[in-house]
C-alpha cells in the first residue's frame, strides 16, 4: 500500500480526519505555546511590577471599555524611532498582570506605553473631556460623561478576585480592602491612605480629577494612565541579562 | 483506487476521481512552483540554524547569527550618537550661554528642541508654543517661573509641582474653598486685580476696600504693586496675558478655588542634552529674557 492510499483513510473517514487535524494542531501547540510558560526568557525577572490597585484597575477596565486600544497601543517596539520617541522599548513584564493585554496593532493616536506621569492630571482631565480644547488638531472624541459618573465601590472586589482566578497575586487581604482602596487612592486627604500605601507600596495616591466628592470615572481612568509604564526603573534594569 | 485515462479531447490523464460520472483532469502545479515551494522549506531550514528557532528545556537555540532584536536596538541607537556625531556632543558639553553664541550650536538646539517639543511637550503647550487655558504660553516674554536660559532649563528638569523635590513650589491659594476670604470679599478683590491692568469693574465696586483685601493676602505673593513674584511662581497681575483667563467669573474661580497647575518633571526621561537643546529652542521662542 502506498502512502497516498494510506493517507485515503483520512481523506474517506471524517472522525478520523478531525482526529488527525486535532493531533498535527496539539504538536504546533505543543511547540509555539507550552514553552512559553515554562522558558525563563518569557517575562523578565524585574522588581517593581506590581498588580494594578483597585482604582487602576478600575480605569483599566474602563479603558477597555471605551476601546482606547482601537486607536492608541501599549507597546514600544525595540526599534530605534519608537524608542526614541517614546522611552525604553516595552518589557513582557510590563503587562504580566493584564488580563487581557493592551498591546494593540493601530495607532490613530500615540503609543501609551509610557504615557504615565508625562503630562498632568489637569492636562488628562482637560484633554479627556474635550481634546481639541489643548490639541486643536486631534481626532480624539472627548468623554466628558466620565467626570460625571460616579464609581461603584462595591464592585471592584469581584474585579480582584477575577484576576486573581488568571493568576494575578492579589492577597486576601486586598480583595477583602478593594471598596477602601478604591476610595482611599483618590483623596489623599481620606483615613484610608496609610493602609492603602502598605498595600500597595509606591502606588500614587492623589485626586486626580482634581474634584472633591466621591471618586468618578476620570479619577480611575487618569489614575491608571498616569502609572502606565513607571513601575520599572530602568536605572536598575540589567539590559544585557534580558537581551532577547 | 480507481483507474487513471487518458482524456481524449484535452489530451491529459485525468486524477481518477469520478463524481456522478464527472472526472477530473490532473492538472498539476507548473514546476517552478513546486520547486519555489520547495526551496521556501530548505529556507526555513537554514533560518532555523541562524536565527533564535526552537524552545528546548530551558532555553530556546540563539541561531549561528545570535541575532537579538534587543541588542539591535542598542546598536542602532548607538549608531544614532554616530550619526549626529560631535556636534552632540559639543552641545552636551557646551553651556546654554555658549550654545547660543555659536550659531552652528544654537541651529543645532533649535532643531532638536524643535523635534523634542514635538514629542514631549506639545501635547500642552501647543504645537507653536501658543498654550491653552491653564497651560503658559511660551512664545511671549511673560514668565511664571522666570524666563533666562538657566531659568527655563531648571524648569524644564524639575517642572512645577511635579512631585520631584527640586521642583518649584508654591500655589495659588484656595481663598475661597478654605474660607480664607467671605464671596462677596472674593468679586470685590478679582474686581480689583482685574482693575490692576486697566479692565472694566462691576458697577458699585468698592475700589478701597479692593485695594486693602489685596494688600492683606494677595500682595504676599503677587507683591504690593500686583507684579508678581518668580520665586513663588506668582503670576504679574498687571500685564494683559492671563493663564485661565480674565473675566471676572474665572478670575472668581481662580480666587476662590485656587490654582495649582503641574509641570512633570523631564530629568531621567529626556537626557540632559535634548533638556539643553529644549531650553535654548523655548528661549528663543520670542520671550526668552
Amino acid at each position: 500500500m502506498s502512502f497516498w492510499t494510506r493517507h485515503q483513510i483520512f481523506e474517506k473517514n471524517s472522525i478520523i480526519l478531525v482526529a488527525g487535524i486535532l493531533v498535527v494542531i496539539a504538536i504546533g501547540g505543543l511547540v509555539e505555546i507550552t514553552p512559553l510558560f515554562y522558558l525563563k526568557s518569557t517575562i523578565e525577572v524585574i522588581d517593581g511590577v506590581r498588580p494594578y490597585t483597585p482604582l487602576e484597575l478600575t480605569g483599566r477596565n474602563i479603558y477597555v471599555r471605551e476601546g482606547c486600544y482601537l486607536c492608541h497601543s501599549q507597546m514600544i517596539r525595540p526599534l530605534r524611532d519608537e524608542v526614541e520617541r517614546y522611552g525604553h522599548f516595552s518589557l513582557a513584564a510590563e503587562s504580566m498582570y493584564d488580563h487581557p493585554f493592551q498591546w494593540g496593532s493601530k495607532r490613530t493616536g500615540p503609543d501609551l506605553a509610557r504615557v504615565g506621569a508625562k503630562y498632568s492630571d489637569e492636562w488628562h482631565v482637560t484633554h479627556l473631556t474635550n481634546p481639541r480644547a489643548i490639541v486643536p488638531q486631534s481626532v480624539m472624541p472627548g468623554y466628558p460623561f466620565l467626570a460625571k459618573t460616579e464609581l461603584d465601590p462595591d464592585a471592584i472586589a469581584d474585579h480582584l478576585k477575577a484576576n486573581r482566578a488568571v493568576g494575578v497575586p492579589y492577597t486576601d487581604e486586598q480583595i477583602a480592602n478593594a471598596a477602601a482602596d478604591l476610595k482611599a487612592q483618590a483623596d489623599p486627604d481620606s483615613a484610608g491612605t496609610d493602609a492603602f500605601a502598605k498595600r500597595y507600596p509606591r502606588a500614587v495616591v492623589r485626586n486626580f480629577d482634581g474634584k472633591g466628592g466621591a471618586p468618578t470615572e476620570m479619577d480611575a481612568l487618569v489614575a491608571y494612565l498616569q502609572m502606565l509604564g513607571t513601575l520599572v526603573d530602568f536605572k536598575l534594569y540589567n539590559e544585557k541579562a534580558n537581551l532577547r | 483506487m480507481a483507474e487513471t485515462e487518458l482524456d481524449q479531447v484535452s489530451g491529459k490523464t485525468t486524477t481518477g476521481h469520478q463524481w456522478d460520472g464527472i472526472k477530473e483532469l490532473n492538472t498539476p502545479l507548473p514546476r517552478w512552483w513546486v520547486l519555489t515551494f520547495y526551496a521556501t522549506i530548505i529556507w526555513a531550514i537554514g533560518y532555523w540554524v541562524v536565527y533564535p528557532a526552537w524552545p528546548l528545556l530551558w532555553s530556546n537555540t540563539t541561531g549561528l547569527f545570535n541575532y537579538s532584536s534587543r541588542a539591535d536596538v542598542g546598536v542602532e541607537l548607538a549608531n544614532l550618537e554616530k550619526i549626529r556625531g560631535d556636534k552632540m556632543v559639543a552641545l552636551g558639553a557646551a553651556s546654554l550661554e555658549e550654545i547660543e553664541k555659536d550659531p552652528a550650536l544654537l541651529a543645532l538646539a533649535r532643531a532638536r528642541g524643535k523635534a523634542a517639543f514635538g514629542d514631549n511637550c506639545a501635547p500642552c503647550h501647543g504645537s507653536g508654543g501658543a498654550g491653552a487655558k491653564g497651560f503658559p504660553n511660551l512664545n511671549d516674554d511673560d514668565w511664571l517661573w522666570g524666563g533666562s536660559l538657566e531659568q527655563i532649563e531648571q524648569t524644564i528638569q524639575f517642572g512645577a509641582r511635579s512631585g520631584n523635590p527640586k521642583a518649584h513650589e508654591g500655589a495659588m491659594l484656595a481663598f475661597g474653598k478654605d474660607g480664607i476670604l467671605k464671596k462677596d470679599e472674593i468679586v470685590t478683590v478679582a474686581n480689583y486685580v482685574r482693575s490692576l491692568s486697566g479692565l472694566p469693574t462691576r458697577q458699585g465696586y468698592d475700589a478701597a476696600a479692593g485695594a486693602k483685601l489685596f494688600a492683606d493676602n494677595c500682595s504676599a505673593c503677587h507683591g504690593a504693586d500686583g507684579k508678581g513674584n518668580q520665586e513663588l511662581g506668582a503670576p504679574d497681575l498687571t500685564d494683559k496675558i492671563w493663564l485661565y483667563g480674565s473675566d471676572e467669573a474665572t478670575v472668581i474661580e481662580t480666587v476662590t478655588n485656587g490654582r495649582a497647575g503641574v509641570m512633570p518633571t523631564w530629568v531621567g526621561r529626556l537626557d540632559p542634552s535634548t533638556i539643553k537643546a529644549l531650553a535654548v529652542y523655548v528661549h528663543t521662542l520670542g520671550g526668552g529674557k
